[in-house]
């Protein structure tokens, strides 16, 4: 196995990483959690 | 509820050095680029000076308005929004003070010795050395109570606008060391550790990464805590966030060599640059039409807000110049647009437009808070600003689109017999016109820049600096 080989397989996994997070944020199992850190930025400080 | 412990309040003491500061560097980078301006348009304007002449004074103009300004900006709110969304107090207060010092302490060795000639040559990494290792040492300070505020957060989940301003600070320390790596060879002068067009690939790895984690990353931490603060509605989707974040992180650091397209770079590296350039389209939109959609069902309020006008602009840039920019790496655009003014537009469209929009959006929010008044000194100030800067960027982007596709075109005009069609001469005779109406554009930009200085200073002067508490809340997910 040389460096080109090694590169391919980092650039790979890269991808498949990418596309992993992409399912992980898009199946609805994190719904309720994304929704309660939105509102993050709306609790912050008393106005 | 708590009494007046010291515990229960944020630590705002150098946000607001910071804040005052991002203004008066910005009044003083804007200027110093209509004055590089104008000396383009009128030569005779460099005085004859070595100190005063263009080669000194643009680089000047660069690192004022994107370290100074910028970076000011950038200090000031991810302090502010990682103790508002983390709800605790700034980890390592003492720290937090020298980041303050030592960055301005970098600025002004950068401001004595650019116009002295100290130059490593290197775009945006212009800065000698001795300079170079202090801004490492502030940068490490930054990155420590960052992450040290962030690790004592009261909220178990770290908001995307922290990722954002996280990944700015990490990536930003990864490129200023590399790129920087030289062998000191007297105090103020320095060669670069690398060669040849490794040397030039390494800057423009930096270069480019430094608009997409110092001037995009760093400006969407701002966007996505000032947007849904201002506009007083949470982000439309945060899964996008997550997934436009990783989409930059992943795509950003190959696009570089798309500055390099027909050089002696080998030919493949040059086609990576610009179909990694192609696809960045996709993350950068990503935030730009969640920044905008989080608008949806309030779009009356852009109607009397013109501090959500600037956020709200602000991102009409910044997707018109990820739009643009991706065109312009692809090699055959590129072998129209580079060398021309069609670069110094595009770079403006998203510095002026998206950058300075978003930080004055942001500093306009920032500034009533902080000094513990309601709202800004004068709002009709505002308007004009707003007004004087739309006016001012789209005048400067049009004059130099024009420029640059004329000269463009001229410069690869041949006759029958395969000689060219115009002198360099006729080209720069071309552009002069644009290259007054430039200056135009940005004396109007930087007018509203001095406005939006004596807005500040009246607002400072009519509160007092408060102390903010820290919402008593429960910890939750």
């Amino acid at each position: 196995m040389d460096i080109i080989d090694l590169r391919s397989i980092a650039t790979v996994a890269a991808l498949v990483t990418f596309v992993g997070i992409w399912v992980w944020a898009w199946s609805g199992r994190h719904k309720k959690d994304f929704d309660e850190a939105a509102k993050l930025p709306l609790e912050g400080d008393e106005e | 509820m708590s009494t007046n412990n010291v515990e229960t309040f944020y630590d705002d003491y150098v946000i607001r050095r910071f804040s005052v500061m991002a203004v008066v560097w910005g009044v003083v980078g804007m200027l110093l680029g209509v004055i590089v301006a104008a000396q383009l348009a009128f030569p005779e304007l460099n005085l004859g000076l070595p100190w005063t002449s263009f080669g000194r004074l643009r680089p000047l103009h660069t690192n004022a308005v994107i370290f100074a300004f910028g970076g000011c900006a950038l200090f000031a709110t991810s302090y502010y929004v990682v103790q508002r969304t983390s709800q605790t107090k700034l980890a390592f207060p003492l720290l937090a003070r020298y980041t303050f010092w030592g960055y301005q302490a970098v600025i002004i060795a950068a401001a004595i010795s650019l116009p002295l000639g100290y130059t490593q040559g290197k775009e945006y990494a212009e800065l000698e050395w001795p300079i170079d290792l202090l801004l490492l040492v502030v940068w490490v300070m930054y990155a420590i109570v960052f992450f040290g505020t962030i690790a004592q957060r009261k909220i178990k989940h770290i908001y995307v606008a922290n990722w954002f301003y996280g990944a700015f600070i990490i990536v930003v320390a990864i490129l200023h060391i590399v790129n920087s790596a030289a062998i000191p060879a007297e105090w103020m002068k320095s060669y670069s550790a690398y060669a040849g067009v490794q040397d030039a690939m390494v800057q423009w790895w930096y270069g480019h990464n430094a608009v997409g984690f110092f001037l995009t990353a760093g400006f969407l931490g701002m966007m996505y805590y000032f947007v849904p603060k201002q506009a007083e509605r949470p982000i439309y989707s945060y899964r996008l966030s997550i997934v436009h974040f990783w989409g930059l992180i992943f795509t950003y650091m190959w696009a570089g060599s798309h500055h390099l397209h027909y050089t002696a770079l080998p030919d493949w590296t040059q086609s990576v640059g610009m179909v990694l350039s192609l696809i960045l389209l996709a993350p950068s939109w990503g935030g730009m039409i969640n920044g905008m959609m989080t608008m949806s069902g309030a779009w009356h309020k852009l109607r009397d807000d013109p501090i959500l006008r600037f956020l709200i602009v602000s991102l009409s840039f910044y997707g018109m110049s990820t739009f643009e920019g991706p065109m312009m790496a692809i090699k055959t655009v590129n072998a129209l647009s580079h060398y021309t003014d069609w670069t110094v537009g595009h770079v403006h469209s998203g510095a002026l437009g998206w950058v300075g929009f978003i930080s004055m959006g942001s500093l306009y929010f920032l500034v009533p808070r902080l000094w513990g008044v309601k709202q800004m000194y004068s709002k009709k100030a505002i308007e004009l600003h707003f007004w004087l800067a739309t006016i001012g960027v789209v005048l400067y982007i049009t004059a130099m689109w024009i420029s640059g596709v004329t000269a463009g075109l001229m410069w690869r005009a041949m006759n029958d017999d395969g000689t060219l069609t115009y002198t360099f001469v006729e080209s720069v005779k071309a552009m002069h016109p644009f290259y007054v109406i430039r200056m135009i554009g940005g004396l109007m930009y930087v007018s509203g820049m001095i406005i939006m200085l004596w807005n500040v200073i009246k607002t400072v002067q009519m509160g007092q600096a408060t102390r903010a508490r820290i919402p008593s809340t429960v910890v939750h997910a």
